[in-house]
């Protein structure tokens, strides 16, 4: 180990050039850098006591995920809103609930869900187990009579072994479906991105633009953007209020205030993940941003209705090439998809 | 009650016999304490350590309020006059908590 060979002096040279001096945020943009191993996402998603992880929990929480007879007119699942060709969300600006009523808001992504302290845009349900069952019983969404539901259940032979197995004794009901379901979406992770593969060392696994775009990402006088999509999921588990156009409506969506009415939550939402941001065009609770540069573009402006935006927003300088290089790291925070097994529904 | 900073306010000076001032910092988007015990009439500085905004507050009985959100190097005090306990945390930030006893 004394002398390096050409490839490897050539990566150190590579590593070289990729060190910016970074003081103010305390990280250093070097592929591996101890300063940036808080980006890593813990190696075991987090399980509550009484939903520890099995393949069936799994297996028949992907059932039901994926079971159209679980809303009233017997056509929407829970992929319908959530689905993996749009990114776990449904490529629309904002959801379509039961007989395809326009929603207020888009559907959030299920990816990394699991890491999240609270759930939903208002944070009104903490848990995925909690969160589960709501749009079911939703009658704008999908619309299910839930005696009618645990009824069809407990007659099918197919679910009625896969919850025997899931749930041993504890019989078919909200809190086993809720348990499964849950399960299922906590396999729902991005974890393994180029941007992964950087901050554990791998130095060509980003583009010098999406290196640059992270310092960018990180620079409080710049971006601004970890002051709220903070390590390890690029996110606060915070709300904040944007300034988007849909605030200056007549009757705005207040968002987090109905649920905690203090001034500064009018209009504010929670922070989203940027884990796999790439695949789930388009963009904010309102579905107003068509693109990621369309994102760039609302921050760049501070935001375009006044009265309550987060503070956060008024640092934000960005150039058209600062726009440009964030775009770029987003993208390489992506994880590469993987194939996904449908699975086969129960008739009986 | 490690990173406690007690200012202990000046208990000779004071006119407010007994009256204590204390200090909890939001760094990491955590309160520097999880519990306190202070006593009717004493005051806690809530001071923000974070390169970001946090928001104060606490919607208890015994001691509503709501600091509003303010940026780093900024603090914020709140005088405890009457005694229960208080959870309190920050509008922005869900899982920020500390309870305050106030006895
Ligand atoms: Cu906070």
């Amino acid at each position: 180990m004394t002398n390096y060979s050409k490839k490897q002096l050539h990566i150190l040279l590579l590593a070289a050039s990729f060190v910016l001096p970074m003081q103010a945020i305390g990280s250093t943009l070097k592929a591996g850098d101890t300063s940036l191993q808080k980006w890593l996402l813990p190696g075991e998603v987090p399980q509550p006591d009484n939903n520890k992880m099995t393949p069936d929990r799994v297996e028949l929480g992907k059932m039901l995920f994926w079971d159209t007879r679980l809303s009233g007119d017997g056509n929407m699942s829970c992929a319908s809103c959530h689905n993996p060709l749009f990114g776990w969300s449904d490529g629309l600006p904002t959801a379509r609930g039961s007989k395809s009523k326009v929603l207020g808001r888009a559907s959030p992504v299920v990816t990394n869900t699991a890491f999240n302290a609270m759930q939903m845009w208002d944070g009104r349900k903490k848990t995925l187990e909690e969160q589960a069952m709501g749009p079911m019983e939703a009658t704008v969404e999908m619309n299910m009579d839930i005696g009618n539901l645990f009824k069809w259940i407990k007659s099918n032979k197919g679910y009625k072994t896969a919850f025997d197995k899931a749930y041993p004794g504890e019989g078919i009901n909200q809190s086993t479906l809720s348990r499964a379901i849950a399960s299922f979406e906590r396999t729902i992770v991005s974890n393994n991105s180029p941007f992964d593969q950087w901050v554990k060392g791998d130095a060509k696994a980003m583009s010098k633009e999406q290196v640059r775009g992270f310092g960018v990402f990180l620079d409080q006088n710049k971006g601004n953007c970890a002051a709220c999509h903070g390590a390890p999921n690029f996110v606060d588990n915070g709300f904040h209020n944007l300034g988007l156009a849909s605030y200056g409506d007549e009757k705005p969506d207040m968002g987090r205030f109905v649920q905690l009415p203090l001034a500064r939550m009018k209009g504010a939402f929670k922070t989203p993940t940027l884990r796999d941001i790439s695949l789930s065009a388009p963009y904010f609770h309102d579905g107003s941003a068509a693109t990621l540069m369309d994102v760039m573009q609302t921050y760049a402006d501070h935001g375009y209705v006044e009265g309550n935006i987060s503070p956060e927003i008024d640092s934000i300088n960005l150039t058209k090439q600062d726009m440009q290089d964030l775009v770029a790291f987003m993208e390489a925070l992506t994880t590469p998809p993987k194939p996904f097994t449908l699975p086969i529904l129960p008739l009986d | 009650m490690k990173n406690f900073i007690v200012v202990c306010c000046c208990l000779a000076f004071s006119t407010m016999a007994n009256a204590a001032e204390f200090t909890v910092d939001q760094k990491d988007k955590k309160f520097t304490e999880s519990e306190m015990n202070i006593a009717v009439g004493d005051t806690v500085n809530f001071r923000n350590d974070d390169p970001f905004s946090h928001n104060v507050y606490s919607l208890s009985e015994a001691k509503s309020f709501d600091l509003g959100s303010y940026p780093k190097g900024e603090s914020r005090p709140v005088t405890f006059d009457q005694a229960g306990q208080i959870e309190v945390g920050c509008a922005i930030h869900f899982d920020m908590a500390l309870i305050i006893n106030v006895k």
